[in-house]
């Protein structure tokens, strides 16, 4: 094992700026635009799309070797004068990139001007977010962009609206709806900020659309001011933006999870019902009682299984929490972003149930595979890029998280929710149940399980 | 319309409307011509404008690609995570042997060493992979942010060299000295510090390069088998399955073979001016330039008995595909095409290519083509191919619609865009999955052609069911 400190090998994270492009596509007829060179665009957009399958639209400024030494603030003026002239967004939501912020320029100011020079037209918006990608990661990204929309949009009226806000995090489109929809089930009105169920899951309907119907409207992001509470899912993700919030507008800040498992989706469901009038529903009640039966049907084939986790940090918390709640045994977790809470809130999890476990923040997969092979696993929960690790040690493997490149599931099912975890538990399963099937010995080939 | 396909006369007026609505971004307006027509010199070879949704890369991407594919190299990327994150193992370029380069290794440069500097963290990164991993060589990428806080990376690669007894490469390529074309450059300027290194006395005459083919899904080994049967001596592939040991001897070739237009070139004019090695111009897409390239090696050593072995070659091979690809042809006959890819040269064999299954093309354009590159679309297209420049969705969406074709050719970002229009796509790119080139090749293409444009979905799609009521929506 060696101690790396000047090396990432094969990264379980990647830079801010997609992750603040991703939060920029949830908000309705907005033009996410990347302030640096065109490669960092084209990449942030082209691995959205092997993710999603879906056209991804963001402007850049082009940079050339003028506008690194000079500054990017003709760039960015003829940029904005182009965006609102032939692609007409509502709004144009700039993160900047490692070579803008090295520059140094100064974005508000920069938007300012093109204000007063009419570059901007009557009643369009434009909102930043700094995200240099030496610092953090795609996670830290997408939490400063929900807050640069927050900041620069948010407002209080003064009137207290019967609604309650949700910062979902960087979840799927998929993952959005269904809290929405339990939202809804719950009598709940929400705004989900940012929501890019119907933008990043469209339906082919003939029609090339840069602005699909679904996103945050402005309006409603406007109003989140003037809601009773928010509600945040994750540590990483969601609750800086919540605490921006409260801070400014007084707006109570609920600091959840993500609601992956039981425990998680109970939190989620108890704090929606401090603001419901109706109390839990049936449906929801079901939904649960499904889950746990699931679960008892199942849990034999987790009890004491070796799982590896890696991923972004709410993610993984969640599911390291929901394995423990299956009975398996996590005991290697890792992210690649930074952040002290992420080994504190695992230890708290794990050190009661899987005392030895190892969980490292700031961690590749290559670390991981290391530990792997010193010590195997049954079971690895990742993103796409687990699978070399999968193949070669012939692990079972489910894909969780961002990026997918190579299967579909992830589109259409949530992984929150009581709904999601039966999901997880489905894929769970089938992985380790496909693995003993093509390779156990005739005699304990089983046509039941 | 050939398939039976029944169109409603509404659904095409509802199309022109839709298509009317998307303008061209004003100062876009010259980089879009019309085969057949007189006019002005297309613009091109320009910076995309800010602002625009262009589908191009930057010098990074350029080199990246282009070095990746050697297989027995360590390739480090001194830069932010992202860099390296977004390149990791994202072309099928496949190797025979090493697979070390299908790793991510990165710097991972963080806010202090922006402020400090990155060389030691270069240096230790370096040591470290070399000493684990013993590759034959390393390539050490800069990217924009490096070039910026002046890490003096050239300095540092010197050292380890020195150190280590391999040779350690800069790569020049941050990203914001240009698009993927300024990339190939600084590419080829790093790998020709191998080029001259090896002992040459075991090379045939009869042997050559092949320039810029990356075995994307095994391709260089197709065609290095079609020079096998003939008698040709491949020295070394550049880079497709590159090794190297072979990279360092190329230099002993009788003769370069470029393809893919953009990407070699100038490695191809150094090696004809420093070491007296002529070039061809090659494409290795399509039954006709196939079939041109060996037999433009034959000819150039002027031996009939190689000449003979050629026609061998092309005869045996033409003898299995022909009447696979005739039973494809008659499906596609009449179909139209749209094309936009990287490079210039790779569209010209596509629309031969897509002659040769009887379909034509509508709409051609390109990233990084230069004014001859669009000369020659401009005269080898039908009159009334619309020819684009650094296009951007839109636009391409647009003209798709303008020209109702059948089937998109081109990369990850527009193929979804295609899917939405209910448009058939083949991904000519680097992400293709499927051997193109070599007469196998064809046969792949035609297939996917053919799978693609006749799914049987696009039945269901709004603009081939004659539904109405749910095409357009309301204007941009």
């Amino acid at each position: 094992m060696v101690e790396r400190k000047a090396l990432r090998i094969n990264a379980a994270k990647t830079c801010q700026p997609i992750g603040a492009m991703y939060a920029s596509l949830g908000i309705h007829g907005c033009m996410p635009h990347s302030h640096g060179s065109q490669g960092c665009c084209s990449y942030h957009r082209s691995h959205l799309t092997r993710h999603f399958k879906e056209p991804v639209i963001a402007t850049t400024s082009s940079f050339t070797e003028g506008s690194s030494v000079f500054g990017g603030l003709a760039n960015l003026t003829q940029a904005l004068k182009n965006i609102f002239t032939i692609y007409n967004p509502d709004i144009v939501a700039v993160h900047t990139t490692c070579l803008s912020e090295v520059i140094g320029d100064d974005i508000p100011t920069i938007v300012k001007r093109a204000r007063e020079e009419g570059v901007i037209p009557e009643g369009k918006l434009v909102i930043h977010a700094n995200t240099p990608s030496f610092v953090g990661s795609h996670i830290t990204g997408f939490s400063n962009m929900v807050c640069g929309i927050i900041k620069y949009l948010a407002e209080r009226s003064g009137e207290t609206k019967n609604q309650l806000n949700i910062i979902p995090g960087f979840v799927e489109p998929a993952d959005m709806r269904e809290i929405k929809r339990i939202c809804h089930l719950m009598g709940v009105t929400s705004v989900v900020l940012p929501d890019t169920s119907g933008v990043l899951d469209g339906p082919l309907d003939g029609d090339y659309q840069m602005y699909p119907k679904g996103g945050t409207t402005i309006s409603e992001i406007k109003s989140m001011g003037d809601s009773i509470a928010t509600l945040a899912l994750g540590h990483f993700t969601s609750h800086p933006a919540a605490l921006a919030l409260e801070t400014k507008f007084h707006v109570p800040a609920g600091l959840l999870e993500l609601p992956i498992g039981i425990a998680a989706t109970d939190a989620f469901i108890q704090s929606l019902r401090t603001y419901s009038l109706d109390g839990v529903p049936e449906e929801l009640e079901t939904e649960r009682g499904r889950l746990i039966d699931t679960i008892s049907d199942m849990q034999q084939y987790f009890h004491e299984k070796r799982v590896a986790v890696a991923g972004d940090p709410d993610h993984v918390i969640g599911l390291v929490q929901f394995l423990v709640e299956l009975g398996a045994k996590p005991v290697y977790v890792i992210t690649g972003s930074n952040g002290n809470h992420f080994e504190k809130r695992l230890h708290e999890i794990l050190d009661p149930v899987v005392p030895d476990a190892k969980i490292k923040a700031e961690a590749d997969f290559f670390e991981l595979h290391q530990w792997i092979k010193n010590g195997p696993i049954d079971l690895l929960v990742a993103n796409t890029y687990g699978k070399y690790i999968a193949r070669v040690e012939n692990i079972p493997f489910i894909r969780v998280g961002f990026p997918i490149l190579d299967r579909v599931g992830h589109r259409f099912y949530p992984t929150l929710g009581y709904a999601g975890a039966v999901r997880l538990i489905d894929q769970m399963v089938n992985a380790l149940f496909d693995k003993k099937d093509r390779e156990c010995p005739e005699e304990w080939f089983e046509l039941v399980q | 319309m050939s398939g039976g396909v029944v169109r409603t006369r509404s659904v095409e007026t509802m199309i022109s409307t839709a298509a009317e609505s998307i303008s061209v971004l004003p100062g876009r307006a010259a980089s879009i011509t019309t085969a057949g027509q007189s006019g002005p010199t297309l613009s091109c070879d320009k910076a995309s404008l800010a602002g625009s949704v262009t589908q191009r890369a930057c010098a990074f991407c350029g080199s990246r690609v282009v070095l990746y594919p050697i297989a027995d190299a360590l390739h480090l990327v001194h830069g932010p995570i992202g860099c390296a994150a977004y390149t990791w193992d994202i072309r099928g370029a496949q190797s025979s042997g090493p697979q070390l380069f299908r790793n991510s290794f990165s710097t991972d440069l963080q806010e202090m060493d922006v402020i400090y500097g990155g060389e030691k963290k270069l240096g230790r990164a370096l040591r470290e992979l070399i000493n684990r991993h013993q590759p034959k060589a390393a390539f050490v990428y800069s990217t924009c942010i490096v070039g910026v806080i002046g890490d003096d990376v050239g300095a540092v690669c010197r050292e380890v060299s020195r150190e280590t007894g391999i040779p350690v490469i800069l790569v020049a390529s941050e990203g914001f000295k240009g698009t993927k074309k300024d990339g190939y450059r600084a590419a080829c300027d790093a790998v020709y510090n191998l080029i001259g290194t090896g002992k040459t006395d075991d090379i045939p005459r009869t042997s050559i390069n092949l320039l810029g083919d990356f075995n994307i899904a095994g391709e260089t080994w197709i065609i290095r088998d079609y020079f096998q049967r003939m008698g040709v001596h491949v020295v070394a592939s550049l880079t497709g399955d590159g090794r190297v040991d072979a990279i360092r001897k190329c230099h002993g070739a009788s003769l370069n073979l470029v393809q893919c237009s953009g990407s070699m070139t100038s490695l191809a004019q150094r090696l004809e001016k420093e070491h007296g090695i002529p070039s061809i111009r090659v494409s290795f897409f399509g039954i006709e330039d196939m079939s041109s390239a060996l037999y433009a090696v034959a000819k150039h050593f002027d031996d009939s008995e190689l000449m003979e072995r050629a026609q061998e070659v092309v005869r045996s091979e033409l003898e299995l595909l022909l009447p696979e690809i005739r039973r494809f042809r008659s499906a596609l006959d009449g179909k139209k095409a749209a094309i936009y890819v990287g490079g210039a040269f790779k569209a010209f064999s596509l629309v031969r290519a897509l002659r040769t299954l009887g379909m034509t093309t509508a709409l051609v354009g390109t990233q990084t083509g230069d004014k001859d590159d669009y000369e020659q679309l401009r005269a080898m297209c039908d009159p009334g191919t619309l020819i684009v420049d650094d296009s951007n969705p839109l636009e391409l969406a647009k003209f798709c619609i303008e020209k109702d074709v059948d089937l998109f050719i081109g990369g990850v970002k527009e193929r979804p865009i295609a899917y939405k229009l209910g448009i058939g796509f083949c991904d000519h790119n680097h992400e293709r999955k499927e051997a193109l080139a070599g007469y196998i090749g064809m046969l792949n293409f035609a297939r996917e052609v053919y799978a693609s444009v006749m799914s049987p979905v696009w039945r269901y799609t709004p603009r081939r069911s004659g539904r109405t009521g749910v095409y357009p929506k309301e204007a941009v």
